[in-house]
């Protein structure tokens, strides 16, 4: 009797593997397996910071899957949109914690890439070979800035329809063809049903689709060149003369599949914290003043960008127009955004982690993340949260406190990347180790 | 515990604590009274339901909000139909007011705005304020003005309740420029309510708004609770997994 279980498993063992072989003799299937799972080897030394890859992707699968559900439910039509919404939360089954999911999503999506891209600047993951990887991430940065500045116009709240209007605005202050590029985004002389329209056309097909191509590509790359770790040193340079593989690498699956899993329950932890304990985050998430309708006619008192915007919003405020057109401060947030591109070429240091970076190069990256963070509450709070300067200064008496300090870190942020070949280039740096520390 | 997952953890909860850490300049001046928000006090909520629909459905909507729903807060169909419901007989229909928006555009200047979610853009403490800050004001159109919203199209329609407040100079504090009046709201002609009960009337509406502008509060922390309890166990789980796994790497 015994053996009979045994048999059983051995003939299945074999129908399945006649199935694969059917398969692979018509598609890569263990090919592609093996080049991004069970054969790809990744350095043993990640720290925390290489969690937040994996949470980007499982963060991008969870705003199409609940994107999907919403637009069952959503109407993009000026006169239903913000009742559509609100019947989603109230007379759809379980929509309340679908919304929520998405639109806590949508912030939290932000929180993680702007994680995963201080872990690449940190650890010097733009540098050879790997720049294009770091410029398909930077494009998929943008296409999820666009992404979310087209799907906070569908609740068509007043902040919806108020940021939208200030933002294509901005387009306006192009020298010459600005008008008429405004009016060619908005289909209207004013944000309306046709904005909404096309907006939802880009949030739900367009802009997903160059994401999706933009992740594959990121991913493509990565498998490619191999992943960079905490030490930024190259982890080919020893291998194992029998297997040919790295040293200090372990492969992907199982190692950092069951890893990454902790990582994942945990920020769902506080992923569902939000969603089910603070769905709004006090403002922030879910701005206020987006429920009340859009009203063309009411300017609300205080317009202010979700806050994943702020930063690059206080450069835009801080920058004074010139001859009076607003193009300057629009140009300098554009910069800010596509300087981020130059980055692999800008750095002339030798080594990649700032674990042997000289202490120059550290002083920049923490006036770096300062500048960033600084500029991101000044975004959010108006221009006179910090009082004037005194009257009798010369030349900045009487100015805005925060416009000034604005300047100040709008400058200190362009430093770091145009000073960067400089400053890296005479820094003293520590020797790297041959192997990976841990 | 491991400690790179102590160390995720704290990265994991202070990235949005930064966040929201980064405290919001409320416009409002004028000190905010707080009010007792209890979505589990059905009684309360009971009372505010009645409330809304005496004074506030006279001339505002709420588009959004289904008379069924009002099951919610514990009364029955058959209830909500004797007590609750005057300008339909369907159920499912949302709260509409007899108002004609031309009437109302022609009496007040204005359509009354929707109040749905009013709890949700304005907040619970903030209308629980307003509501007990009108007073009357011969210089504004309606006769009414509001400590709290200056210059508010809004007619004060709980005057009866609380009695008709004045805004009047009580004394003197110096200022950045000088002396400037201190002003209290006071009121010379109590209405047919105690300061104390119409606190508390207003008390129970409020709460009635904020459950009106999202009913499914309490399902949503019930249901987060649950899943929290299940990622808690997961992470052990995990862990244990990852663990396991990892004992061979060296």
């Amino acid at each position: 009797m015994a053996s009979v279980p045994k048999s059983n498993s051995a003939a299945a063992n074999t129908i399945a593997s006649k199935a694969l072989g059917w398969v692979d003799a018509r598609f890569p299937l263990t090919t592609l397996y093996k080049e991004h799972l069970g054969d790809y080897y990744a350095p043993k030394n990640f720290n925390i910071w290489y969690y937040f890859g994996s949470l980007a992707l499982l963060v991008l699968v969870m705003q199409i899957v609940t994107g999907i559900l919403l637009t069952m439910n959503y109407k993009p039509d000026s006169l239903t949109a913000f009742g559509s919404v609100e019947y989603i939360m109230r007379d759809v089954s379980s929509g309340w914690m679908i919304r929520y999911m998405h639109s806590t999503g949508a912030s939290m999506f932000f929180v993680i890439v702007y994680l995963h891209m201080m872990r690449g600047l940190m650890y010097g993951s733009y540098r050879k070979p790997r720049e294009l990887l770091w410029v398909f991430g930077v494009m998929i940065y943008l296409a999820l800035m666009a992404e979310a500045f087209f799907g906070y116009l569908l609740p068509w709240g007043q902040m919806s329809y108020w940021g939208a209007q200030v933002i294509i605005n901005l387009f306006g202050a192009i020298p010459f063809i600005g008008e008429d590029v405004a009016v060619w985004i908005r289909g209207d002389y004013n944000v309306g049903d046709a904005t909404l329209n096309r907006f939802f056309a880009f949030h739900v097909i367009a802009i997903p689709l160059v994401l999706l191509g933009l992740v594959a590509a990121h991913l493509v790359a990565l498998h490619e060149v191999g992943s960079n770790n905490p030490d930024g040193i190259d982890v080919k340079k020893h291998k194992d003369p029998k297997t040919g593989t790295p040293l200090d690498s372990i492969p992907f699956h199982p190692y950092y599949t069951v890893k990454d899993l902790v990582g994942v329950v945990v920020f769902l932890a506080v992923f569902s914290s939000i969603v089910f304990f603070a769905p709004d985050m006090g403002g922030y998430f879910l701005e206020y003043a987006n429920f009340v309708k859009a009203d063309p006619l009411k300017t609300p008192e205080h317009i202010a960008p979700v806050w994943y915007f702020t930063p690059f919003y206080a450069m835009l405020r801080a920058v004074p127009s010139m001859f009076g057109s607003q193009f300057p401060g629009v140009a300098v947030m554009g910069g800010a955004t596509m300087i981020l591109f130059l980055l692999p070429w800008l750095d002339r240091g030798k080594v990649r982690s700032v674990r042997y970076r000289g202490p120059i190069y550290k002083k920049f990256l923490a006036a770096f993340v300062v500048s960033f963070l600084v500029l991101g509450y000044l975004g959010v709070v108006p221009t006179t949260v910090w009082g004037q300067l005194p009257k009798a200064l010369p030349f900045i008496g009487g100015a805005d406190t925060a416009t000034l300090v604005a300047r100040i870190l709008t400058v200190v942020y362009f430093a770091f990347f145009l000073l960067m070949p400089w400053y890296t280039k005479i820094d003293k740096e520590l020797p790297e180790p041959e192997r990976v520390t841990g | 515990m491991n400690a790179f997952i102590q160390k995720f953890i704290r990265v994991c909860v202070a990235a949005p604590l930064l966040v929201s850490a980064v405290a919001f300049a409320n416009s409002g001046d004028v000190k905010l009274d707080r009010a007792t928000v209890n979505p589990n006090d059905q009684a309360s909520l009971q009372r505010g339901a009645r409330n809304f629909v005496q004074y506030c459905l006279n001339c505002h909507n709420a588009e959004f909000m289904r008379y069924s729903h009002l099951t919610g807060i514990g009364l029955t169909e058959e209830q909500i139909k004797t007590n609750l419901m005057f300008t339909t007989d369907k159920i499912s229909d949302p709260m509409i007011s007899a108002l004609d928006p031309k009437d109302a555009k022609a009496w007040l200047g204005a359509l009354p705005p929707d109040l749905t979610v009013i709890a949700r853009s304005r907040s619970p403490d903030w209308l629980y304020t307003f509501l007990r800050s009108f007073y009357q004001d011969d210089k504004s159109p309606s006769g009414w003005n509001n400590e709290v919203f200056k210059n508010v199209g809004m007619p004060n329609p709980l005057h009866d309740l609380q009695g008709v407040q004045l805004r009047q100079q009580v004394g003197e504090k110096i200022g950045h420029h000088g002396p400037e009046p201190v002003m209290k709201l006071v009121t010379p002609n109590a209405g047919a309510m105690s300061t104390r009960d119409y606190d508390l009337f207003v008390g129970d509406l409020v709460n009635y708004l904020a459950y009106m502008a999202e009913p499914h509060k309490v399902a949503r922390q019930q249901t987060g609770i649950k899943v929290l309890f299940f990622l808690v166990l997961m992470f052990f789980v995990t862990l244990w997994l990852k663990n396991e796994y990892w004992k061979d790497v060296k």
